[in-house]
């Protein structure tokens, strides 16, 4: 009977903590990019991604709703949605990935951690291996991200025409800002 | 049997604590629950007109579209005009977004020297996600202003005898990425008709659809039944059949219509064309569009 109980009362926190282990999530991520080619400049920002990191498991996850992309020009972000990525079809683009290097992290201290994310990142429906580096401030209980990447667009099918290849650089300098907080 | 108990005990904890890790491995992001955000279906044509109709787009917020449509004259005409081209009947026009909602618009036709100006409003934007609208319906409000000459100056002649109206609800679908369609039940009054068997008030409905064949390129088409009784019989329903070709800011529409005029009061209530007899018109519209007030972020 004992034992019964003593089991009892170390599996229910056990079970528990594993249920509420600490997540960190941010529902406002500022995802951007800026294409530079010859002819044009383009830059467009989308300021509603979602984030979520386990920091138990180091597992990170990252998603972006392609229409939710803003253009200074109505027509560039028709263009984007229809021609380029597809949106109808592919209406999301995101990460699945893990930081490798989370052992050595304490988000509970103020202090700034370099992340080493590695993972799958999925753009316009096609899949690929994809690695970077974070940089995560953590400061009293809030947690702040920053990443910056290059995505080479024909890797993820995004075909340009040949009358508009010196408008759409070939890569696409990617930027991701997000505040995080405890879920 | 105490023993059996807890072991009993640990599989099942261990199973539900398991299973609980191995749902967050997999899914992390459905913690965070669905985007709550509103889609609107954008871009059902590639231009605020099918062809000559005007179709569920409007011209984006801040955004000026210069427009300059072509009829040449008609096919049958042969090679001494060669096939029409020596004529032409031009309108050049200018459409702004004042908000997604309101675009307003007005245009000069060669065809009648008519002055013309509209102002369309979306009520219901076809959508999906939070707010959920299987059809977009737009209301779309027009005047114009013919300019000709009296034909008998002697006669006491109205300023109002030039006016056209016409009001026309449009309402219609995309189905799909590369299909859409559209209704357009039409009213055209004129102030002034020729004779006394022909209406001022002409009922109409215009049926107008694309079919994407590339993702630059679509065939539309358009036709305005307008029950029989209301025009003189010389007057035919319109049809129109056309190509959009679109080109990074320019969209380029290049038809065959049997209508001359490019705004409703004519091409709905003047189109004389016949398709059976060749008398259709070759014509083009060509859109550029300016940004003029950029978007806020």
């Amino acid at each position: 009977m004992f034992t019964r109980f003593l089991f009892t009362i170390f599996l229910i926190p056990a079970c528990t903590l594993s249920g509420t282990a600490q997540k960190y999530f941010s529902k406002t991520a500022k995802v951007s990019f800026v294409s530079e080619a010859p002819i044009e400049k383009i830059v467009s920002t989308n300021n509603s991604g979602y984030l979520i990191m386990d920091v138990a498991t180091g597992q990170l996850e990252m998603s972006v709703l392609i229409k939710g992309f803003q253009f200074d020009k109505a027509l560039m972000q028709a263009h984007f949605n229809e021609n380029y990525m597809e949106s109808d079809k592919y209406p999301k683009a995101f990460f699945k990935g893990r930081i490798t290097n989370i052992s050595t992290f304490s988000l509970t201290n103020e202090g700034t951690y370099q992340a080493e994310l590695k993972g799958d990142l999925t753009i316009h429906g096609i899949t690929r291996p994809f690695s970077t580096q974070a940089k995560m401030i953590a400061n009293g209980g809030k947690v702040s991200a920053e990443g910056n990447f290059e995505v080479a667009i024909a890797d993820y099918g995004i075909e340009v025409p040949k009358v508009v290849r010196d408008n759409i650089a070939k890569q696409v300098k990617v930027s991701i800002r997000a505040d995080l907080q405890k879920l | 049997m105490k023993c059996r108990y807890t072991i009993f005990y640990i599989m099942i904890m261990a199973a539900v604590s398991g299973q609980a890790i191995a749902q967050q491995e997999q899914d992390l992001l459905s913690l965070l629950g669905r985007e709550e955000t509103t889609e609107y279906a954008a871009a059902s044509f590639k231009t605020n007109r099918v062809i000559n109709l005007h179709s569920l787009e409007n011209t984006s917020s801040g955004v000026l579209d210069a427009k300059i449509s072509h009829r040449f004259g008609f096919l049958n005409r042969g090679v001494y005009d060669l096939f029409g081209l020596d004529e032409s009947t031009v309108r050049i026009g200018l459409d702004y977004g004042i908000s997604d909602l309101w675009t307003i618009g007005m245009g000069r036709s060669s065809f009648d020297k008519t002055y013309d100006a509209f102002i369309k409003y979306k009520l219901i934007r076809q959508s999906s996600g939070l707010r959920n609208n299987p059809i977009t319906l737009a209301l779309l409000g027009t005047a114009a202003i013919q300019t000709l000459e009296w034909a008998n100056p002697k006669r006491d002649n109205l300023f109002s005898s030039r006016l056209y109206y016409v009001g026309q609800i449009i309402i219609g679908r995309k189905f799909s990425n590369s299909f859409s369609l559209q209704l357009s039940p039409t009213l055209v009054h004129r102030n002034l008709v020729r004779t006394t068997e022909e209406e001022n008030d002409v009922m109409a409905l215009g049926i107008g659809g694309r079919i994407k064949l590339s993702k630059r390129l679509s065939l539309n088409t358009e036709y305005i039944y307008v029950p029989s009784g209301q025009l003189d019989p010389k007057y035919r329903n319109s049809l129109s059949i056309g190509f959009d070709v679109e080109t990074g800011g320019h969209v380029f529409q290049l038809h065959f219509t049997n209508s001359t005029s490019m705004i409703e009061k004519g091409f709905i209530a003047e189109s004389v064309g016949n398709w059976g007899d060749g008398k259709i018109h070759f014509g083009f519209n060509i859109s550029r569009v300016f940004t003029i007030v950029k978007p806020r972020e």
